[in-house]
């Protein structure tokens, strides 16, 4: 039996009401959504906040609307399941349809929302515990503690950014839109996290998440994503690899590939230097090749989660591979 | 200190007074006595506690008591009716689906809102909505088997 610390409840109808709601309890309060990052841990106490403020009344932020340049909006509030039931998801975002069905099972994602998706705190087998357990071991950096478990000499936390949909996102050029007392802002999805895994957003406390924006996509960009996991139907991702290739109109000559891994450090990976090997040419066995290369020398899987980092840093170009010669077979 | 809430469980309105920090699981079990949800993990990987809000299945014990408020929320005692038991209760008896049966009432509504939703569920379609639910006795076999014996009963029963 794992029992939530004390809080108070605060239960607004409106985006207005919540940030007064912010603005009076400043400092000492989180937002809830779905609850099934933050609950789980408050549980194991990681997080004590005094008040609570349940964004789940804020029906206006539950919504995929299509935009008039062709973009598409998700509502912070729009549970997993939806999206990845959503016919227009599906169609359109087919990248995002499958991360956001990836993720925990069926339940999970009938109660988790994107917003809470993209704000899922960092994860480290150091810290996903109870009281009793992290006291046992000696606490460290990201919660009360002074020394990093995983890289030693390390100054700076780096509990593994695990959020299925965000990588997705990336590849598809996301941005957040962020509401607070002071006014709205926008950022890019890709700017939006840090590599300290001990707050990995620049998000401001009272700043909410109000929806996802997906600009239009390129004619002929192909995107598909993987997830290993230990348990198919309900772990955090060990890998994950999200995909957007740009085809021509001959429909084989490629013109860009997108490639963001995470389950690594404290924020998702892009993989770089992909346009020269790509641009121009066919996907051929030996363009792959050099790709999953790529992707190889760059992924750096950690000792946070608790899978041999080696095996996962070999098979990293296993499953990039896969996952291009899928985007060549989907023409 | 204690607040007032209004949880609407198997259809009827039940006002109670428990603090703030109690997730919907511990009002269910601790406050009304409806102990047929279990408290297996408690922190959403076991889907013990599995119920059914507003025709989907949620777990009870990630969800505050009080966000359940103005919601439907349905249990495993709400299976049953005067006239008797749930086909799906009834299947996996026959099919010895319930070993030590700490699972069983989680995954009989995680069955249930499938079923509820699509009367006719393939094999696979039903281990997709039950990925949310562990059992550590009976393999699952027989679990898939009394649903998909549960599922042409309803259907059978249709009009
Ligand atoms: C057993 C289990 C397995 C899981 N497996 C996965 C998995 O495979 N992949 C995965 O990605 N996740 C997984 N999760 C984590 C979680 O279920 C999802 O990330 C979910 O999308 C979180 O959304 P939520 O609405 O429940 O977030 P909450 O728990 O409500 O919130 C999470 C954080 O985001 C903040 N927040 C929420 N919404 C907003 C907003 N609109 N604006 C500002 N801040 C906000 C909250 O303050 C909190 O800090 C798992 C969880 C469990 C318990
Ligand atoms: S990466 Fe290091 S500092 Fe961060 S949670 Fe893990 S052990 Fe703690
Ligand atoms: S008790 Fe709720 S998922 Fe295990
Ligand atoms: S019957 Fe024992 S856990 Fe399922």
């Amino acid at each position: 039996m794992l029992r939530l610390p004390r809080f108070q409840y605060h239960a607004p109808r409106s985006l207005t009401g919540a940030l007064e709601l912010a603005s009076r309890h400043a400092n000492e309060f989180m937002y809830i959504a779905g609850g099934t990052d933050l609950l789980p841990n408050m549980k194991h106490l990681l997080f004590e906040p005094p008040h609570l403020i349940s964004l789940r009344g804020l029906r206006e932020l539950d919504f995929i609307e299509v935009q008039g340049g062709g973009g598409i909006r998700i509502g912070a509030l729009t549970t997993l399941t939806r999206i990845a039931e959503s016919d227009l998801a599906r169609r359109e975002l087919p990248s995002l349809a499958q991360a956001a069905g990836l993720v925990a099972g069926p339940q999970i994602r009938n109660m988790g929302t994107l917003g809470g998706n993209v704000c899922l705190d960092t994860r480290c087998v150091y810290y996903n515990q109870t009281l009793f357990w992290r006291k046992a071991l000696g606490y460290c950096l990201k919660k009360d503690g002074s020394q990093c478990h995983v890289v030693q000499s390390g100054k700076r936390c780096v509990a593994a950014h695990s959020a299925d949909t965000v990588p997705a996102l990336i590849t598809l050029g996301a941005a957040v839109e962020l509401q607070s007392p002071r006014g709205a802002r926008e950022i890019r999805l890709e700017d939006f996290f840090s590599g300290d895994g001990v707050k990995n957003t620049v998000r401001e406390a009272d700043e909410i998440i109000t929806a996802v924006r997906i600009p239009p996509q390129p004619r002929g960009r192909r995107a598909n994503y993987t997830k290993v996991r230990i348990r198919n139907s309900i772990d955090f991702p060990i890998l994950s690899i999200a995909l957007a290739v740009d085809f021509r109109e001959d429909g084989r000559t490629c013109d860009n590939v997108e490639l963001v891994m995470t389950a690594l450090g404290s924020k998702p990976r892009r993989i770089g230097n992909l346009h020269g090997v790509v641009e121009g040419r066919a996907l051929t066995a030996e363009v792959i090749q050099a790709v999953a290369h790529q992707a190889h020398r760059q992924a750096h899987p950690l000792t946070n989660i608790n899978v041999d980092p080696e095996w996962r840093r070999e098979v990293a170009p296993v499953y990039v591979r896969r996952a291009l010669e899928r985007a060549v077979r989907a023409g | 200190m204690k607040v007032v809430c209004t949880l609407r469980v198997n259809g009827e309105p039940h006002e109670i007074a428990i603090p703030p920090h109690w997730t919907l699981l511990e009002a269910l079990r601790y406050e009304l006595g409806l102990t047929g949800s279990k408290q297996g993990c408690d922190k959403g990987d076991c889907g013990a506690c599995t119920v059914i809000v507003d025709g989907r299945p949620e777990l009870s014990c990630l969800t505050l008591a009080l966000g359940a408020e103005g919601r439907d929320v349905r249990t495993v005692e709400g299976l049953a009716t005067p006239q008797g038991l749930h086909p799906l209760q009834d299947c996996f008896d026959l099919n010895g689906a319930a070993q030590c049966g700490f699972c069983t009432p989680g995954i009989l509504m995680s069955a249930a809102a499938l079923l509820e939703h699509n009367p006719s569920p393939t094999r696979e379609e039903i281990k997709q909505a039950l990925a949310g639910n562990l059992c550590r006795c009976t393999g699952y076999t027989k679990i898939l088997d009394a649903v998909e014996q549960a599922a042409a009963r309803l259907r059978e029963a249709r009009p």
